[in-house]
């Protein structure tokens, strides 16, 4: 018996949950493609379907949308369902089904939407069509929640919430972070959504980031660290909702900050992130809030145009040293 | 006295006798409700407009009675018939459509997304084709916690063409769910006459094609519609898996307030009326019988335009929503997201 403190992988993390969450509530099942036996793409329902069976782990046929308006449907009659879309990308096949009607359907009638709707996410390799950054607009979508965790313990937390929440949740699991270990936590370990948490305590600037970009900012921080620049470095773990509270409290620390992910800066989470921090701690800041993001193109196959697209450890550093060396505290200036 | 004499008759053979003359009470109250709705449109005491389904109540009713209490309804974005003959409140229905806090979803829905979860009567959708597979979905949940309910989902022929629609069925289909999609073939989708967007095969002849059991039946025969209706459900409750049902109906009015629908054959609309009119020809039924005399028939027609006038009383005096509340109801658990209220 796991009691959450061996290292565990993210998807092995994913898959405690689900399980853990299916013995607790039979109302729970899984739905999507290659799922019962192969356990997923990324085998994060592995060994699953054995234990519940066919019922309530359930292989359907490519049809993203039915799939999705099977959750729908099922969640305003009773059920709790787990939508596996495989690819983040494939919920265009849905689009309609997760922004007309599971966000929708509570306010325009009442109805209950239990719904969570797990995908694999991030930029990754593949090419164009497997790897967009669709969380800014699932993020503006009133009535989503989203989460993009980026450890073991937040996924499985997180996960575990979201199939005890009322609301239609974007599950998305970065695919470069599948193999990533740590201990997970126990069956009552839940992470509330809306609750980011500070990786790294720092006073010069703040690096605000989710998912697998947490990683690159912190391996950056240590950089930074070697040139006498205390990063604070902050996990948003769910993207809506936005837990701005703890981002301000570091920006009036630091009088810094920078936002960084993968996906297009134009209209992205960095881009609202920016916009909400100059509107509420303007007086604090000793610098623009800049976004380090992913070039205006779709992601290529060769890994060549992928690493040149998105930005790595040496873009981080380099955006934070720009952004100190241009702006200088207030007082300095001479 | 309306002319009669060229009406194709019904029968009302296998109907419950008993229940007969409610039916008949109920497709009048939908006439004489949908028929007051477009001068509340054009006025402004109606925001938008609506989609009238005069012409189409027998599907509603023949439909309604032949579901049980418990089971799932989902419709489209000519939903008004659907909702009565299920029973929802004419007053509330009403004041949803002017956009009251009295509303059965207190102004935020409207005339496409009238709901009523206790008499498991989902929302309409206004997306073409959308409520097959909350129904599909609605089913496999019934199926799930064992429950016996059936899901029926009531769209027209426009969702037809539609991936998600076939997508649906497919699903239901293979795994054998208590769906009955109801295909409501009023011929027209917006202006465009089915005829000219299908390839091949009619709606019914298209669903034969993913295993499910499938007919076309006569729309305007509200017997016809219960017995179809009915039967499905049986089979559905015996696992024998969805049915699709293609019922040739027709929508007396443009597809929605202020349409002229002069794309149609001049004549076309009255032959159906003068043929087909589903209530004349329940009428006709029943006064064959003597389960309906004309007196009764007229205090019917009292009866449902009482009913509307105070649906329409109590929408014109019942309050707006609280604009300070736009934003609330997002979402069910308490999730604090900023820029929720500006």
């Amino acid at each position: 018996m796991n009691d959450g403190s061996v290292d565990v992988t993210v998807g092995q993390a994913f898959q405690q949950g689900v399980r853990e969450e299916m013995e607790r509530d039979e109302r729970i099942f899984v739905i999507g493609t290659d799922l019962f036996r192969r356990g997923g793409h990324f085998a994060q329902v592995k060994g699953i379907g054995e234990l519940f069976g066919k019922e309530r782990v359930r292989d359907a046929p490519i049809s993203e949308a039915a799939i999705v308006a099977a959750g729908v449907g099922a969640a305003m009659n009773g059920a709790r369902p787990l939508v596996d879309l495989n690819f983040i990308d494939f919920a265009l096949g849905a689009a309609d089904e997760v922004i007309n009607q599971a966000a929708k359907m509570r306010y325009m009638s009442g109805a209950p939407m239990p719904l969570v709707i797990r995908a694999s996410s991030g930029v990754a390799l593949y090419g164009a069509q497997h790897n967009n950054s669709f969380e800014g607009w699932f993020s503006s979508t009133p009535g989503l929640l989203v989460a993009a965790p980026s450890t073991p313990a937040d996924t499985k937390g997180l996960i575990k919430s979201a199939l005890r929440g009322e609301d239609p949740v974007i599950f998305l699991m970065h695919k470069r972070l599948t193999g990533v270990r740590a201990p997970a936590g126990g069956p009552d370990d839940l992470v509330p959504f809306g609750s980011a948490v500070i990786r790294r305590s720092g006073s010069d600037v703040t690096l605000v980031s989710y998912s697998f970009s947490v990683r690159r900012v912190l391996d950056a921080a240590a950089i930074l660290a070697e040139h006498g620049i205390d990063a604070e470095v902050i996990d948003l773990r769910t993207l809506q909702p936005l837990d701005l509270e703890t981002v301000e409290t570091s920006v009036k620390k630091t009088g810094r900050a920078l936002v960084i992910d993968e996906a297009p800066r134009f209209g992205g989470v960095a881009a609202e992130i920016a916009a909400a921090v100059q509107e509420a701690v303007f007086d604090f800041l000793d610098a623009p809030v800049t976004r380090i993001g992913a070039a205006f193109a779709p992601i290529a196959h060769s890994p060549t145009l992928v690493d040149a697209a998105i930005p790595g450890v040496d873009t981080i550093v380099a955006g934070v040293r720009a952004s100190i060396d241009r702006w200088f505290p207030a007082e300095e200036v001479p | 006295m309306t002319d009669t004499s060229q009406l194709l008759p019904i029968t009302l053979d296998g109907l419950p006798r008993d229940q007969l003359a409610d039916w008949m009470s109920t497709m009048v109250l939908i006439r004489e409700f949908e028929e007051s709705l477009d001068p509340l449109v054009l006025s402004g005491k109606i925001p938008g407009g609506v989609h009238l389904a005069s012409g189409q109540e027998a599907v509603a009713v023949g439909a309604s009675r032949a579901l049980a209490p418990t089971d799932v309804v989902t419709t489209a974005h000519r939903p008004h018939h659907h909702a009565l003959a299920g029973g929802l409140s004419p007053s509330r229905v009403m004041a949803e459509l002017w956009g009251r806090a009295t509303g059965t979803s207190g102004g935020r829905g409207g005339t496409m997304h009238l709901a009523d979860y206790e008499r498991g009567y989902f929302p309409g959708n206004a997306i073409v084709g959308a409520n097959v597979g909350i129904a599909m979905g609605a089913a496999l949940a019934a199926r799930l916690a064992g429950r016996e309910q059936v899901a029926c989902a009531f769209f027209g022929d426009g969702a037809t063409n539609t991936g998600r629609t076939w997508e649906s069925v497919n699903m239901a289909a293979t795994w054998k769910l208590p769906l009955i999609a109801v295909c409501e073939n009023n011929m027209y989708a917006v202006e465009t006459f089915i005829g000219n967007v299908s390839g091949a095969g009619t709606p019914s002849e298209r669903a034969q094609a993913f295993g499910v059991s499938a007919e076309r039946i006569d729309g305007q025969d509200v017997g016809a519609v219960y017995r179809a209706v009915r039967d499905a459900r049986e089979r559905a409750l015996a696992g024998d898996g969805p049915t699709f049902i293609e019922a040739l109906t027709y929508r007396y009015h443009g597809h929605s307030t202020g349409e002229d629908p002069a794309y149609r054959p001049s004549g076309e609309a009255e032959e159906w009326r003068s043929t087909k009119d589903p209530l004349e020809r329940l009428r006709l039924a029943l006064a064959a019988q003597d389960l309906l005399d004309e007196e009764g028939y007229d205090r019917l027609l009292a009866a449902a335009a009482e009913t509307v006038a105070e649906a329409i009383r109590f929408a014109e005096d019942s309050p707006l929503p609280d604009p300070t509340r736009a934003a609330e109801g997002v979402y069910g658990a308490t999730v604090a997201v900023r820029g929720n209220l500006l």
